[in-house]
């Protein structure tokens, strides 16, 4: 019905809360618990706060290459606390608030920007692929997920969530079309904020909307308000219980902006004005979150405050932690092309091992 | 004990591993219903039905891609591309993401994938399909590279990648298809990877070859022997591209102290060079002659019209052989 309704083909967006806070279409209001709410809420300030301090900790000198989310938080936590538990998550690298709610620890995300690999080793029950920096593969590997879910009755969904500079990519849609034609349980996210990189989406595709590209496959589309997490959960709910059902693939276009450079590498005054990026700070998923939660009544400046104050704290230690965790080993960097190494690489191993250790003697 | 072909012989080594672990699913383009156009998984689809066997849309990035995700959520994926060189719009998900899985996620995602197609030349095709990629695949960190030479070790090998913890690359020469035969054991058997085989004792010369070769170098044999020459080859099948076995061909080489090394795919930056450097690095106060290889050449593969000046045939293998022993 909801994807009836907003038939990305007849210019349909789907918006529950708006850029003030206030209930639009009150007939959709998701009914969710406060605790759910909450934790909701809490995921995407410590997702801003991470972003903030990890742009900070990079101009220091102290983080390397950072991308990030700040703008997409709804469009994730919105997204992430509709799914089951057991459903899969194909990831890009703009994906912070997507994987703290699901449970990864901050700690292992930053590892993995301050430069290890062990950031991606993520716990078994998490069910989180690792970070996809190719754009747009992800959706393949999803559909694979989706693929084995299907024949083996799992009853699993596989999100993939790609930026809108993805959905030029070819596995955006060999990857689509795979599931499709299976019936394959695969939601594809697509968090369109406005840019790939420098490159506006209206110069990447001659689309009307990014949503509509699911007609294609014989999919269901949606466009969302992906600044509004009320809308995306809807918006998700919906994905995840068509796709679960055997009724298809699903394709949701979240409408975003990366409020942010692409990366700490990025300088976004060369390519968009200072009065966008306002008009769109006045649309922050946060801010109206917090107007919706104070209204009704589950939320306080005096808790805001306090929560602020810890998520400062939190995220500082979990920096330092890192600072003096993140170094690799050189058995870490031969152990895991294979699940043993071959005798190749066990000489190259061993003779850099030695060569190190004959070096440090000197 | 059954006389099979390679293709039968593949076909087997699949449908016994299918029997035996529900896990394994097979799919390409036309690989179901069809059974690929070289018939490879004929009557799979039939026996294990479609959601095991399957056809699917012609995206070789789609093949690859999802292969990943299927391993990862707990299937054993065997996906068949259709033609040497139709690997390349999927190789970019082989060489940018499975290759790379157990290392980047730390030992969280290993990918046992077989990506299986038929390789190298000899059928007189389009563009495309008659392309040699052990060079290039080759040196990927995080695949594993087999070639088998005849129907038996195709069905050992096989049986062995689809049971490995790492993605593998399986290349079917399809000159020797349907063109020879072989006694082949009914039971399932396993041929570990990485292990070369020697084929033939010899103290003249060590000659490493693989796939179809292997053949052609029992050609060139023949050839020398009926011209009169007394050259004792030492013949080593490769079998595994990667991880090579040093062991074996190193070991040789001390015997013979002479080293030819036959590849089709291009001379520049191939197997031929790796082994060479390995003979020198390891072997090189043993070495009565410089080491040298028989190639294919820097071109691209000719079409069928002049494809015979590009494929190595037993004539250029013997002139080589006699070469490295004389010297």
């Amino acid at each position: 019905m909801l994807f009836k309704d907003f038939d990305p083909l007849k210019g349909k967006r789907l918006e529950i809360l708006d850029a003030e806070g206030n209930i639009t279409n009150p007939k959709l209001e998701p009914k969710i618990d406060k605790e759910t709410l909450l934790k909701m809420y809490k995921t995407m300030t410590l997702g801003r706060v991470a972003d903030i301090r990890a742009l900070q900790y990079q101009r220091q000198g102290r983080m390397l290459t950072y991308a990030p989310n700040m703008g997409q938080e709804a469009a994730q936590v919105g997204s992430m606390a509709a799914l089951d538990k057991k459903d899969w998550l194909s990831p890009g690298f703009r994906d912070l608030n997507l994987m703290l709610y699901r449970g990864v620890p901050l700690k292992q995300i930053y590892l993995y920007w301050y430069g290890n690999e062990w950031g991606n080793h993520f716990e078994e029950d998490m069910r989180i692929l690792p970070i996809n920096i190719i754009i747009g593969s992800q959706v393949a590997h999803a559909a694979g997920l989706a693929y084995a879910s299907k024949i083996q009755k799992k009853g699993e969904v596989a999100l993939a969530v790609i930026g809108d500079g993805g959905t030029s990519h070819g596995e955006f849609y060999e990857g689509l079309n795979f599931a499709a034609s299976y019936d394959a349980p695969l939601v594809v996210l697509i968090q369109n904020n406005q840019y790939a990189i420098s490159t506006p989406r209206r110069k990447a595709t001659k689309a009307e909307t990014l949503a509509q590209k699911a007609v294609a496959f014989g999919a269901e589309g949606i466009q969302v308000d992906g600044n509004d997490v009320l809308a995306m959960y809807v918006a998700m709910q919906a994905s995840a219980e068509h796709a679960r059902s055997g009724k298809g693939v699903v394709l949701v276009e979240a409408v975003t902006y990366r409020m942010g450079p692409h990366t700490t590498s990025d300088d976004p005054s060369i390519y968009r004005t200072k009065e966008e990026e306002q008009e769109w700070a006045k649309k922050d998923p946060i801010a109206r979150f917090k107007k919706y939660l104070m209204d009704k009544g589950y939320w306080s400046e005096e808790e805001e405050a306090a929560l602020d104050e810890a998520n400062n704290n939190f995220v500082k230690e979990t920096f330092e932690w890192v600072e003096a965790n993140g170094a690799a080993t050189l058995e870490d960097v031969f152990k895991y092309t294979y699940a043993e190494m071959t005798p190749q690489l066990t000489e190259q191993y061993e003779t850099h091992k030695k060569f190190l250790e004959e070096s440090e003697g000197k | 004990m059954a006389v099979l072909n390679l293709v039968q012989a593949i076909n087997q080594a699949i449908d016994q591993k299918m029997e035996d672990d529900s896990r394994v699913v097979v799919f390409g383009e036309d690989s179901g219903y069809e059974g690929g156009v070289f018939r490879v998984t004929a009557g799979l689809q039939k026996k294990y039905g479609e959601d095991r066997v399957f056809d699917t849309p012609i995206a070789e990035a789609a093949i690859t891609g999802s292969a990943i995700g299927m391993a990862v959520n707990g299937l054993v994926p065997v996906a068949e591309i259709q033609f040497d060189g139709f690997i390349f719009p999927g190789i970019t998900e082989i060489i940018t993401h499975m290759a790379r899985y157990r290392n980047r996620s730390r030992g969280r995602y290993g990918l046992p994938i077989v990506v299986r197609f038929p390789v190298g030349g000899g059928i007189r095709a389009l563009e495309h399909h008659s392309e040699s990629l052990e060079s290039l695949l080759g040196q990927i960190p995080g695949l594993k590279v087999v070639m088998p030479s005849t129907p038996y070790a195709a069905k050992g090998l096989l049986i062995s990648a689809i049971e490995d913890p790492d993605p593998v690359i399986f290349m079917e020469p399809k000159r020797i298809y349907r063109s020879g035969k072989q006694e082949v054991p009914e039971e399932m058997y396993r041929i570990p990877l990485g292990k070369a085989k020697v084929v033939k004792e010899g103290s003249d010369v060590t000659v490493v070859a693989w796939g179809p070769f292997v053949r052609e170098v029992e050609k060139a044999a023949e050839l020398l022997k009926a011209q009169g020459e007394n050259i004792d080859i030492e013949l080593i099948d490769l079998r595994t591209i990667n991880p090579i076995d040093e062991e074996t061909i190193i070991n040789s080489v001390k015997k013979t102290g002479r080293f030819v090394v036959v590849q089709e795919a291009v001379k520049t930056y191939g197997p031929g060079a790796e082994l060479i450097a390995l003979v020198n690095e390891k072997a090189f106060l043993h070495l009565e002659a410089q080491p040298t290889r028989v190639t294919g050449f820097d071109i691209t593969v000719p079409l069928p019209r002049g494809e015979h000046f590009h494929f190595i045939q037993p004539e250029r293998i013997a002139a080589e052989i006699k070469k490295v022993a004389k010297f």
